[in-house]
């Protein structure tokens, strides 16, 4: 129930609202604004905020380094395919759990879930030491298949909490009607799954994408994604503000929007369906 | 409820992930636990051999431990009680009656979705550089000698960011949670003449109470292992080397693997601590 | 043909026991009701005919052959769900096309059925909406098209009725048993309701923790109720049961008699009582009679135009022949 409340009073809660998320934006805003400025002009003094002459010339000056395409593809394929992976082997273990639930299934779960607050620096050597072994050092399927592992409990904790809220007498009728396990999933529990699974997706796009500790130490040249293309501005490349901009703005926008699409399933899959 | 033909088709889809997962928690682990044994230097000879418990005994008395264990206090610390302080107050400004409400909510939650790389080099470079940085410029305004950030005032200053990308994930959910609540409840407060301060305390605050401890939880597991922050920041240098960059530094930088293992240990421990709590709250909720 | 036969069959739920062995027979054509309190095992045992859930032990055969093992899309039985359990993101023609396409039927046949199912049952111009665009009652008739179309050996309902209002109940009621007098298909139906099984049966299986209790015509429950259980579960409003005296005048330890089968009177009778509450129905008007010395409460149907008030004296006269008799473990005597 919404109240009614005075104007004067929803003109001084507007007020404080937008007073205190500009500043919180303040950082992205201002990189986004840098982004447009010459070198001089991004380390004037004092400061311009929006009088300056804007240029793209940032943007065509890292795209033009030769190696930015392949940082983004990498980004790409890696947060792509690790979720996508990830959704193929969560919606059938999701699916299990949540229509054939077990004794085992909450503990399953649960155990799941503590996998994934492993911390990862407790495991960093062996890792590094597989990935030489089997040749997967800096190679985009060797990162890949660790992204995918990592956020496995998410996606299927995610999933899990999605099916639960289908109706099991659905997927029974399709039974009866004479689908197989295979028509039941396929036909029936994923097309009614449709938005749980792409918000699923999302998510999992969004954490792939920004993983910063796998990427940093499992790549070099080959396969580093975008976040370690951005941490080698970190010097001296770095004090040229406005590629650093440029080249930041690139890498945090799709997912900025993409985040903004998925804000409301982001309480359900951090919390693992404990708030929602 | 249900036949045995779909419980053992439900066991055969549950076994790829459950195999996975296993293997991904299992075969490191156990590698980490042998290392952690050993005298085990990768460029200067290898495998020495078994020491016993010493490489956790001289991890815990070398000179780095405790300072680290200070540092990771600090900011985990300070991280969970400026995000969770504000984070409730902006629930709070955020669920009452505004226009725009949709595009502040954005605007709050934007950095959580940017790369802790970006948001590092960012406020790194371009607030906290002491020539050039907005900081910097800002104290110079006001007549003051520009701070010296990320050496003279290097903990506050990585407090400063991680709480930046983590504040909009403690405000989401509190949000959530606030909205759930039952307004019928405050109104009948409002009734019996609570003032506003009362009404928080004894209505907001236990409804959010749940809430919070989920938000410190998940939050304490994710920020022990914060890394790129600092790795682009310091190098952990400064007083900013926390467990995490320590182990990390023993294990990469020093290659002295058998110690950094123990330390890994150490922080396998310590997570499993916090995440049993968390799972109560899970696993409660899962009943429900 | 529809020919289903139990044998023997358990089912256990880890240690609780749902359904002690039973033996019970549905012929080709006939429509059973199972009715029963909640948790009786009703629905359970349709689920067992089913195939969504597997007998502890014993048989199912439908038309002679073993289906115990068999998966529920072999055993040619449609299921109606008591949440109709519509595909939502699916039209009503695919929603109904569904169990033709799995079983690979040729496209101009399934639209044949498609077709005739949805004049059968009101739908053709219904096809092409979601089932979230229906009405309770449309929502209803989709799930029996998609059960018809299949052609199966027989229907099983699992309360098909309960999620919908009074008067829409009334209708579907009538057009199920339309469909079952035109299909002549064995239809298995669940419910809780004793109207529902009394005006549409031709066989009824009163359960109860899992047994049965009976099994007949609506009729032959309503006449002769083998024991007190079915007695006060079959007939509305519900038998009148006296312990004590006026059940020892009768030779046995509890009677039972209906309140349509007593007559009541201002001036004289068998029993003597005060009105409670006058329930006026139109066409009749239900007494409840207070301080009879019988029971807590005795209901009595009588006529609808007669005078009478709370705190009437009244006069009750049973029916000599319509006395049921128990005896100490409840059942007929």
């Amino acid at each position: 129930m919404a109240r009614a409340v005075t104007t004067q009073r929803k003109a001084l809660n507007t007020l404080a609202a937008w007073t205190v998320g500009l500043l919180i934006f303040f950082p992205i805003l201002w990189t986004i604004l840098t982004s447009f400025k010459t070198e001089a002009a991004a380390i004037a003094d004092p400061p311009v905020f929006l009088f300056f002459d804007w240029t793209t010339e940032n943007y065509s000056a890292v795209m033009q380094r030769s190696d930015y395409a392949q940082f983004l593809w990498n980004s790409i394929v890696i947060a792509g395919g690790s979720t996508v992976l990830g959704l193929i082997v969560a919606i059938p273990a999701a699916w299990s759990m949540a229509f054939v639930p077990s004794k085992r299934t909450k503990d399953i779960l649960l155990w799941m879930l503590s996998t994934k607050m492993l911390p990862a620096v407790g495991v960093l050597y062996p890792i590094y030491l597989l990935f030489i072994r089997l040749g997967l050092l800096d190679t985009k399927i060797g990162l890949t298949l660790v992204l995918m592992l990592i956020n496995l409990p998410i996606i299927v904790w995610m999933l899990y909490t999605y099916f639960r809220e289908i109706p099991g007498e659905i997927l029974e009728a399709a039974r009866m009607d004479g689908a197989s396990l295979r028509d039941e999933i396929l036909y029936v529990l994923t097309p009614m799954a449709v938005p749980g699974i792409a918000s699923t997706l999302l998510l999992n796009f969004i954490l792939a994408w920004n993983e910063a500790f796998w990427t940093l130490n499992l790549t070099a040249a080959k396969a580093a994604p975008l976040t370690a293309f951005i941490a080698s501005y970190s010097s001296p490349e770095g004090l040229f503000y406005a590629k650093l901009s440029a080249a930041s703005t690139m890498a945090i926008a799709p997912i900025l929007i993409m985040g903004w699409f998925s804000q409301k399933q982001l309480v359900r899959g951090l919390t693992f369906g404990a708030v929602k | 409820m249900a036949t045995q033909h779909a419980r053992s088709a439900a066991r055969l889809m549950l076994a790829p992930a459950v195999i996975l997962l296993l293997g991904w928690m299992l075969v490191p682990l156990t590698m980490t636990l042998v290392f952690s044994f050993k005298q085990y230097l990768p460029l200067r000879g290898g495998d020495l051999g078994w020491v016993g418990f010493e490489n956790y005994v001289r991890f815990v008395t070398s000179s780095a431990f405790w300072p680290s264990i200070w540092a990771t206090l600090i900011i985990v610390g300070g991280v969970l009680v400026i995000t969770i302080a504000f984070g409730i107050a902006l629930a709070l400004l955020l669920d009452q009656p505004m226009w725009g409400q949709g595009i502040v909510r954005i605007l709050v939650i934007a950095p959580f979705f940017v790369m802790p790389t970006v948001s590092a080099l960012v406020w790194k470079n371009m607030f906290m550089d002491p020539v050039n940085g907005l900081f910097a410029h800002l104290w110079q305004f006001f007549g003051a000698e520009p701070i010296q950030w990320l050496s003279q005032a290097s903990l506050p200053s990585i407090v400063l960011i991680v709480s930046w990308q983590w504040l909009p994930f403690a405000t989401l959910i509190l949000l959530t949670a606030i909205q759930s609540l039952d307004s019928e409840q405050i109104e009948a407060a409002e009734m019996d003449g609570a003032p506003w301060r009362s009404r928080f305390i004894h209505i907001i605050l236990p409804h959010l109470s749940r809430a919070i401890t989920i938000v410190l939880l998940i939050q304490t597991i994710f920020l022990l292992g914060i890394f790129a922050e600092i790795f682009v920041t310091t190098q952990g240098s400064f007083g900013t080397r926390t467990l995490t960059y320590l182990i990390y530094q023993r294990v990469l930088e020093s290659q002295n693997v058998g110690l950094g293992s123990a330390g890994g240990i150490y922080a396998v421990i310590l997570a499993n601590i916090i995440a049993i709590f968390l799972m109560r709250i899970v696993g409660k909720n899962l009943d429900a | 043909m529809g020919r289903i036969t139990l044998d023997k069959v358990t089912k256990s739920f880890g240690e609780v026991n749902v359904i002690p062995p039973l033996d019970l027979t549905i012929n080709d054509g006939e429509f059973v009701v199972f009715v029963g309190p909640s948790g009786c095992g009703k629905s359970t045992l349709l689920r067992l005919i089913a195939g969504l859930e597997d007998v502890t032990s014993g048989q199912i055969r439908i038309d002679g052959e073993d289906a115990t093992r068999m998966p529920p899309a072999q055993r040619r039985l449609a299921m109606v769900f008591q949440s109709y359990a519509l595909y939502p993101h699916m039209s009503v023609r695919k929603n109904i096309a569904f169990p033709m396409k799995m079983a690979g039927l040729p496209e101009d046949e399934q639209k044949r059925r498609i077709d005739s199912a949805a004049k059968a049952l009101n739908l053709t111009d219904y096809l092409d909406r979601r089932p979230g665009q229906l009405s309770g009652g449309q929502r209803q008739r989709v799930a029996i098209g998609r059960a018809i179309v299949r052609e199966p050996s027989a229907f099983l309902f699992d309360e098909p009725l309960s999620n919908l209002d009074a008067a829409l109940r009334v209708g579907m009621r009538l057009e199920i048993m339309e469909l079952h007098k035109r299909l002549a298909t064995t239809m298995i139906y669940v419910t809780h309701d004793q109207v529902e099984a009394m005006t549409m049966a031709d066989k009824i299986v009163v359960l109860r923790a899992g047994n049965i209790e009976q099994v007949g015509s609506p009729l032959e429950l309503y006449r002769e109720p083998r024991n007190e259980f079915v007695a006060g579960f079959i007939g509305s409003p519900k038998m009148n049961i006296f312990g004590g005296n006026p059940a020892q005048q009768h030779g046995a330890a509890k009677i039972g008699v209906r309140p349509e089968h007593i007559a009541a009177s201002t001036e004289t009778g068998t029993w003597e009582g005060v009105v409670g509450v006058a329930e006026h129905l139109g066409s009749d008007t239900f007494l409840h009679v207070h301080e009879t010395g019988l029971a807590e409460t005795v209901t009595v149907r009588v006529d609808g135009e007669l005078p009478v008030k709370h705190g009437d004296r009244i006069f009750l006269t049973p029916e000599a022949d319509k006395i049921h008799r128990f005896n100490e473990q409840g059942l007929r005597a």
